[in-house]
């Protein structure tokens, strides 16, 4: 058999995404092809005797039985190096202005397009010299990318360990230039400013470790009350319009990762375009740069191709994994992972699998957590023993805000976060819309002492007074649903109070409003600590007969209400608003 | 070469299978000549070595496989376009049905579409003033955004969605829009309504009508959408005009879909819907927006009747992660004799934000929306409590609440189908509702916007 035969195969059979070939005994399991006179990306997925099945990554319309397919002999892959910062890709790493150049407004098929750009020149910094030892993940030189981000050029996981005998000056390198050579026994290996990674193996690491200090992002009711570890991993599940996206979008924002990388998974295309323009002019609060120097965005719209959108959170966290490598905090946004379990289920429909439930394969539930397994504190590859942090908080669209259908439970089972979106509460424009009672994170133990010494001490004592008057606070309404405020003691009327301020003035907050979007841990513990004084005083005050309206005149509700808008800079002004406190 | 074979041996629903084919692609066109000579048209669905199941878009009545022939015809299916279709009426596989000639195409343009590369795509955030207030104060319809009515079996949302093609119109700017109405499976009466209504506002010239009705062949259903937008986005993208798109009932689209899905034996996702249902009207509804350098753009309306009112069902709760946000109409306010039945709460303008403010519609817009909301959430909250307790039992503040929710519906959401309110009267109007209330309730609204445009109740 020539070459030409064991790599080209021929078309039986074209069903939407799906293609099936016969001639092709060399094809591997999950080997990328090329189906079709056009060229179309594909990936073997399953092989039954002769019979080869395809899933592809365009638009199969017109493409018929004998064309021919042919192997690439390759995994789908990620090509990993400087240039990734402030792009924006389709599912498999094509960059979307490069398509954009190549087909116009609209996405054609059989396009190609290198994932960096093989032209740029890349200031380079050697960290090694020639004659040192070194093992794989061990960072040889770095590129300042952004002002934000020093891409550390490393030692590709799959080679050998041994010496360098060829290290370039500083200066700069386009991608391709051989910037170093490792020999190892009798052979040399070359290392370039890129390396490649199949997107479906986890990137490996030393080994992983338990995360044990908080990413803090902004959001008050996630610092505070639903904290995220860095290394861990979260779900976001909600019907359509409680604020799953904004949710996300915060995060992606103001979230203190080195590095972000949003996929919009099934989304819509006008939403990937808002990021797109939004990010290049917001700043990142510690730094003061664009947060686009730090993001990485993949979009794979809900009418582009399905199984596009089956391999773009894969391609999203493999660059992860890599910017992890680095010894970075990086997060990654999937937005939404329900898209993602439902291209699974078409392209399991096609190839007439046994269907699980509502239709979703049987392995829904093990991919599931294969995906965020790859979430993690690690120790990185490399003898400096470096850490690394790969947060994951994937959105789940549940149908009908039903959260016992198959995609949400599969992702509670291995997420540690969990911030229930409320349709309830976000018909009331309480934003973000997480329900306080029904969230959970299970990291609250391994954070405290993160929280009490980056916010302030009692943070943790006043955070579970904080939810126990809002639990209160539920238990009560039921009665007074049943006979009326006015038949509650002083004292339940004063929980009531101030759990409306918890709720209106702490947990409520305007991503649209500047001094609110972001508020800093030192904020929220002052914030919170204002509120609990307040209790603290009213729950003496009550013991001494004194009523509600004594204890919080509409004065002062009114200035802890405007609590949320004092400015970082001037955070100087809770001790004149706790000096009030105590006057009462 | 076309070639023509006779070798169709099964028939299910829409789908015929045709045996002992060579070279036929996926999607491609084919003809069915039926034994009395008529021709139908259909697309291959799957397509394989010596077999081809064929889905026919019309009718397949009296068909007989034995004497009949199918032809491929080596291409996908494409619309033959022209600004000339401004003013016609078209059925479901794109053919006039106004007894006027054939379209003299300028292009053909595959129905499919193309995703809009989302690099290319202009953000939309010019305010499209409708005239209603319960959207153009609380749910803000923006250019380029696909925004559906969510509706009932026997609601409004006809004489809504013409409210909003007869008043839309971008402020600053004297364009007007070009609508391009899509009807799947509606009634003769309803289709008459919105075509007496296009004409009677002189809209018929500046639009394109595709329309099948509900005794025309279910198939088509599935092209029209497709087609229609096709033709929309020839208007918006390569003729530059403004174009609302309505496509009524998309419910309608769905159950066809379904049919056919079923007909192929394929594994159901939830209520016999097909698995890949979101996929497919994420095709359709994704194919508006705007792109840079382009004057054009595509607004979508689409509506669909929620069965048994239930907005967990599939067709809604699909639609809804799609579109951006959804306009719900209520038959409980419907039953009280207002119009427009919207219910606010649960509905949504996701793109809102960033086509109101200043320099958009006024300054004090997101704040006032945002407390009205909140307002008349908590004022839905206190007419619950007062019908276990009774209002005497509630307390000042609660009774506020309780007015402000009344006059709300009575002022606010109610208007008259001819009644074209400007932003700043529906504003006003707010800020008159807003007045109902202590000002310390009014916590979503800046300082100063309160001393500004904060004047006594008259209500």
């Amino acid at each position: 058999m020539t070459q030409e035969a064991s790599t080209t195969g021929k078309i039986i059979k074209v069903a939407g995404p799906l293609v099936v070939a016969i001639g092709l005994p060399g094809a591997k399991m999950y080997e990328v092809v090329k189906a079709g006179e056009a060229q179309l990306i594909g990936e073997v997925i399953r092989v039954e005797g002769d019979n080869v099945f395809i899933q592809v990554y365009e638009e199969t319309s017109g493409v018929g039985p004998g064309e021919p397919v042919y192997l690439t002999g390759e995994p789908l892959t990620v090509e990993l190096g400087p240039g990734m910062m402030s792009g924006i890709y389709d599912g498999i790493q094509r960059p979307l202005n490069d398509l954009a150049d190549k087909s116009g407004d609209f996405i054609s098929r059989g396009l190609e397009a290198r994932a960096l750009r093989a032209g740029k020149k890349w200031p380079l910094r050697p960290l090694k010299k020639e004659g040192d030892q070194v093992e794989p993940g061990d960072i040889i030189a770095e590129v300042q990318e952004t002002a934000l981000l020093k891409h550390k050029i490393m030692v590709p996981p799959n080679f050998p360990a041994g010496e360098i005998s060829f290290m370039v000056k500083a200066g700069d390198y386009v991608l391709d230039e051989v910037v170093a050579k490792i020999r190892t026994g009798g052979k040399e290996q070359i290392v370039t400013l890129s390396q490649k990674w199949p997107i479906r193996t986890p990137r490996p690491s030393k080994k992983k470790l338990v995360p044990n200090s908080g990413l803090v992002t902004g959001q008050r009711v996630i610092d505070t009350f639903f904290p995220i570890a860095k290394g861990g991993a979260g779900c976001v599940p909600g019907p359509f319009g409680s604020g799953k996206t904004v949710v996300q979008h915060q995060f992606a924002k103001w979230s203190d990762a080195d590095v972000i990388v949003f996929v919009g998974c099934g989304e819509r295309g006008n939403e990937m375009t808002d990021l797109l323009m939004e990010f290049p002019e917001l700043k990142d609060p510690r730094t003061n740069r664009p947060l686009m120097e730090r993001t990485v965005l993949i979009a794979n719209t809900s009418n582009m191709p399905v199984a596009a959108r089956e391999a773009s959170v894969y391609t999203g966290i493999t660059i992860a994994e890599y910017f992890r490598d680095m010894g970075y905090s990086v997060a990654i946004l999937a937005d939404s992972t329900s898209r993602w379990a439902e291209a699974l289920r078409e392209i399991s429909g096609r190839l007439e699998e046994m269907p699980g439930d509502e239709g979703y394969p049987a392995y829904l539930g093990s991919r599931t957590a294969a995906f965020y397994e790859r979430a993690g504190a690690v120790q990185c590859l490399g003898n400096d023993n470096r850490l690394g942090y790969l947060t994951v908080v994937g959105a789940v669209s549940p149908p009908g805000g039903d959260l016992s259908e198959p995609v949400t439970q599969n992702t509670l089972r291995v997420t540690k976060v969990f911030w229930a979106l409320d349709a309830a509460l976000a018909y009331k424009r309480h934003f973000p819309a997480i329900n306080w009672l029904t969230s959970y994170s299970l990291y609250n133990e391994n954070l405290k002492e993160f929280f009490e010494k980056e916010a302030g001490s009692g943070f943790g004592n006043f955070r579970e007074k904080a939810l126990a008057i809002l639990q209160k606070e539920a238990e009560l309404m039921e009665i007074v649903r049943l006979v009326g405020v006015e038949a509650l003691s002083v004292r339940d009327q004063f929980w009531l109070e101030v759990a409306k301020i918890i709720r209106e003035d702490f947990l409520h907050q305007n991503a649209f409003v500047d001094e609110d979007s972001f508020t800093s841990l030192k904020k929220q513990y002052l914030m919170l600590k204002t509120i609990m004084n307040i209790f603290e005083k009213g729950e003496k005050g009550i013991g001494q007969g004194k009523t509600v309206s004594d204890l919080l005149s509409g004065e002062l509700k009114d200035k802890v209400a405007k609590m949320k808008l004092i400015p970082e800079q001037g955070l100087g002004q809770f001790e004149i608003l706790n000096g009030e406190v105590e006057k009462v | 070469m076309l070639k023509t074979y006779t070798t169709i041996r099964d028939a299910a629903g829409p789908l015929l299978v045709v045996y002992d084919v060579e070279g036929i692609k996926y999607e491609e066109l084919v003809e069915i000549e039926m034994q009395d000579g008529t021709r139908k048209r259909g697309k291959v669905l799957e397509a394989s070595e010596g077999k081809a199941i064929v889905q026919v878009f019309e009718d397949i009545r009296g068909l007989n496989l034995k004497n009949s022939k199918a032809r491929f015809l080596g291409k996908t299916m494409k619309l033959p376009v022209a600004a000339e279709m401004l003013g016609r009426v078209f059925n479901g596989a794109g053919t006039p049905k106004d007894g006027g000639p054939e379209v003299a195409a300028e292009k053909y343009l595959d129905v499919n579409g193309s995703p809009i590369n989302p690099y290319r795509r202009a953000y939309p955030n010019d305010f499209i003033q409708t005239g209603i207030s319960t959207i153009d104060g609380l749910n803000t319809l923006v250019r380029g955004q696909k925004l559906p009515i969510f509706s009932g079996a026997g609601l409004p949302h006809s004489m809504v969605a013409a409210q909003i093609a007869r008043q839309a119109k971008v402020l600053g700017s004297t364009e007007q829009f070009s609508v391009v109405f899509g009807a799947m499976g509606i009634t003769f009466e309803e289709a008459e309504f919105f075509i007496e209504e296009f004409k009677k506002t002189g809209a018929l010239s500046k639009a394109v009508v595709f329309i099948n009705l509900a005794d025309d062949p279910v198939i088509e259903r599935i092209t029209l959408p497709r087609i229609a937008l096709t033709a929309a986005e020839f208007l918006a993208f390569e003729k530059g005009m403004q174009v609302l798109v309505i496509l009524t009932d998309m419910t309608n689209y769905c159950e066809a879909l379904r049919e056919v899905s079923a007909a192929r034996k394929e594994v159901p996702g939830r209520r016999g819907y097909p698995g890949y249902l979101y996929t497919d009207l994420a095709t359709i509804y994704e194919r508006a927006g705007r792109i840079k350098d382009k004057t054009g753009s595509i607004t979508q309306i689409p509506i669909l009747t929620m069965p048994e009112d239930d907005i967990t069902h599939p067709i809604p709760d699909l639609s809804g992660y799609i579109t951006e946000g959804q306009i719900l109409l209520s038959r409980d306010l419907h039953r009280r004799g207002l119009y427009p039945p919207v219910d606010v709460l649960p509905s949504l303008s996701r793109l809102k934000d960033k086509g109101i403010g200043e320099g958009k519609t006024r300054e004090d817009h997101s704040g006032v929306l945002n407390q009205l909301f909140a307002f008349y959430a908590k004022g839905r909250e206190v007419r619950e409590l007062s019908l276990i307790l009774g209002e005497s039992a509630l307390s000042e503040v609660d009774k506020a609440y309780l007015k402000f929710a009344d006059e709300f519906e009575k002022k606010f959401v109610n208007q008259g189908y001819y009644e074209d309110r400007t932003i700043q009267q529906t504003l006003d109007l707010g800020w008159q509702l807003l007045a109902l209330l202590p000002r310390s309730e009014m916590k979503r609204v800046k300082e100063e916007y309160i001393n500004k445009y904060l004047q006594p109740s008259v209500l």
